[in-house]
């Protein structure tokens, strides 16, 4: 039995449900590093390069948090997970392709890194491979690694499942580890708002300086496009001259354009971090798109180290303020 | 049709003939200067790199010359350069402009869309399928013969006695080669071109250090962008030598055949073949101008390159083993000519006396 540590950032916020399981069903601990902290920035800050975006300066940061208290740290190389867009060769961003190498050449005295390629692209059986693999690393055995493989599946689809029901991927999460299937009571809310972004900046507190939460207090339902199913999401990709290479950019992007033709959706904030590739297309794609489909109210919102609470409260402020302001008005 | 394409180093002398003679009018892309980058700045998205900036620029100035449709690559990502065409087009329709954005996305991807596209040009131009191969061939033979010459010009520049007279030889020779109709004349200004720079007075006596150029092919293709930086160190008398050249491909290579081989070379680093654009390149490059005995690396990438910045973050464990001194430029359009030159003397100054104590630890050792 080992101590594997699997950061709480980048696809955590996605496939958590299947790792842990995967691996608690092997006989392994799971170690979560702290949520995103003002230590952890910092720490990922000065190990990561500079010009890399805060994502992964964080990213670099829970690793750090773990190091000291696990055998292994999980980091795969995420490439493909499906086979989707104009050639069939939707991916990652280029940082996730190289993550584990700038890993393990950025930071000194780490765990054994838990590496395993994962390019669904190529076949259906390809998720079962990744796992033997990991499980091999682990020293399981191929019966082990079946029966965890098919709970883990499982832990997965009753997690999509809650994501289904318009609940938010961090509360989700806590209803799983607690195992509840009540969620908690709704603030009551005037406005529904979409908001679209990577995971890993929407869902996370500290990044995004607690959007979600001031949009709930200011009587917001907020909507994100990991509630919708992938058939809703793919439909919006034939409205487009050509799909976007990304994984998470063409989800923001398909829940973004999706919202918009939603009625019932009073705006859409898309959340994206300061000098982030992909997001440089995606941004300005949403942007256009939402003045062609009917105008549906737009803001962006780039965050990075120095993003504060209060930037961030006065602009949603302002945007819920005009938005109210907007429906008055049409209903005179 | 009015066609124009992308400015990219001297390529545009061979884009200009294939157009020109596939029966359209060619509207030749000026060279990127103070104002495209601004026209460019002012449409473009905040956070989108250099290139993108640099050819929405040079769209709207050869719209303004009258181009009816722009001539580009398209790509299967991961690099953003793919989805420029489709992001140029939207921005381009917002600004109420007519001008269309086609893109020849890679034929091994999707060879129907690359037929019709190609079918579509020799049709409208009214050109025989023969004369369209033929016309083929010798742009190849141009583009080849325009990086025979740029190469040879960075051999030699170091060596000049008189400062310029490289550059102004290298223009000369590119005006023939412009004139050049068929491949026996080609051949022949090829050859004039490189007579031309190997008779100009040189100090053959001097022993130029050796840069390598990395990164980000549009900075590192087009001067312009880079601040003429290969001149710029030729001046220094440096010699350097660039792993990215158009006729690359087809190019019996002393440092890289591409592809799979980089790959191979950059394994032990970056273990992942494709993570956009040149960024495996860079890694691999670094290590081979180290084993070729080079001085030092240089590494050119726009603010914000993705796959650049993976190899940034890599470079310096190979920079550490393989003792190979690599200087970083990323380029944004505040990047300024002087900034430039300031960090690359200071570089050669490092270079020249890393050189000199080591051949101070040899003597020594003898």
């Amino acid at each position: 039995m080992s101590k594997i540590g699997i950061p709480r950032t980048l696809a955590y916020f996605v496939y958590y449900p299947f790792c842990k399981v995967f691996f608690e069903e092997l006989g392994h601990e799971v170690v979560l590093s702290s949520p995103t902290s003002r230590a952890i920035m910092d720490d990922g800050v000065k190990e990561a390069v500079n010009d890399a975006c805060i994502p992964i300066k964080i990213y670099h940061g829970h690793v750090l948090d773990l190091a000291n208290q696990v055998d292994w740290i999980f980091c795969p190389r995420l490439v493909s997970v499906r086979k989707h867009g104009e050639f069939g060769t939707e991916t990652f961003c280029p940082k996730f392709l190289g993550l584990p190498d700038m890993i393990r050449l950025a930071i000194d005295k780490l765990p054994k890194l838990l590496e395993v390629r994962v390019d669904l692209k190529k076949g259906k059986n390809e998720l079962f491979q990744v796992v033997t693999q990991v499980g091999t690393q682990l020293g399981n055995g191929i019966g082990e690694i079946k029966q965890a493989f098919a709970k883990a599946v499982k832990a997965q689809k009753s997690y999509s499942k809650l994501l289904s029901r318009e609940i938010m991927p961090h509360v989700a999460l806590e209803m799983l580890e607690q195992q509840t299937r009540q969620p908690p009571r709704e603030a009551p809310y005037d406005l529904k708002i979409a908001v679209v972004g990577y995971p890993y900046v929407i869902y996370d507190a500290y990044i995004n300086a607690g959007l979600l939460k001031i949009l709930e207090k200011e009587g917001a339902k907020v909507y994100t496009q990991d509630m919708l199913g992938d058939k809703i999401l793919d439909r919006q990709a034939r409205t487009l001259p050509k799909s976007m290479f990304w994984y998470f950019s063409n989800r923001a992007v398909y829940g973004g354009l999706h919202f918009m033709n939603r009625q019932d959706i009073d705006g859409i904030i898309h959340v994206t971090a300061f000098a982030c590739g992909p997001d440089s297309m995606v941004d300005r794609l949403l942007e256009i798109e939402s003045r062609r489909r009917k105008f549906t109210p737009y803001l962006s919102i780039t965050v990075d180290e120095h993003t504060g609470e209060a930037g961030v409260r006065t602009r949603i402020e302002a945007f819920l303020d005009m938005l109210r302001y907007r429906r008055e008005k049409n209903e005179d | 049709m009015k066609i124009s394409f992308p400015h990219m180093g001297h390529s545009f002398i061979a884009f200009k003939w294939l157009v020109e003679h596939l029966g359209h009018e060619c509207i030749v892309p000026p060279e990127p200067s103070k104002k495209t980058l601004d026209l460019g700045v002012r449409y473009s998205p905040e956070f989108a790199c250099i290139p993108f900036k640099i050819l929405m620029g040079t769209y709207l100035e050869a719209e303004e010359m009258g181009a009816e449709v722009i001539l580009t690559s398209g790509g299967c990502g991961p690099c953003r350069a793919g989805y420029y065409w489709v992001m140029h087009q939207y921005l381009l329709e917002e600004m109420g402009s007519k001008l269309k954005v086609v893109a020849f996305e890679p034929p091994m991807l999707d060879i129907r869309d690359f037929w019709k596209k190609l079918s579509w040009i020799r049709k409208s131009g009214k050109v025989s399928w023969k004369h369209f191969i033929e016309v083929m061939k010798i742009t190849w033979e141009k583009i080849k013969a325009i990086d025979d010459v740029e190469i040879h010009s960075h051999e030699i520049r170091p060596y000049e006695i008189n400062r310029g007279d490289t550059t102004r030889a290298v223009a000369r020779a590119l005006e023939q080669l412009d004139q050049a109709d068929t491949i026996s004349q080609i051949k022949e200004a090829r050859d004039a071109g490189v007579k031309l720079l190997d008779e100009l007075p040189r100090d053959r006596g001097r022993n130029p250090l050796k840069i390598g150029i990395i990164g980000e092919i549009y900075v590192v293709l087009e001067p312009s962008a880079n601040h003429y930086l290969q001149i710029m160190l030729g001046e220094m008398g440096v010699q350097t030598h660039r792993s990215i050249y158009l006729s690359g491909y087809a190019r019996e290579s002393t440092i890289s055949n591409g592809g799979e081989a980089i790959y191979q070379v950059a394994k032990p680093y970056l273990d992942e073949l494709c993570i956009g654009g040149h960024g495996v390149n860079s890694i691999g490059e670094t290590i081979l101008y180290a084993r070729h005995g080079f001085d030092g690396v240089v590494q050119l990438a726009p603010f914000s390159c993705i796959p650049e910045i993976v190899a940034k973050s890599i470079i310096p464990s190979v920079s550490r083993d393989f003792d190979i001194p690599v200087l970083t430029l990323f380029i944004d359009e505040q990047t300024g000519k002087a900034g430039v030159q300031t960090r690359l003397e200071a570089f050669v100054d490092l270079l020249e006396m890393r050189r000199q104590s080591k051949e101070e630890a040899a003597r020594l050792v003898v």
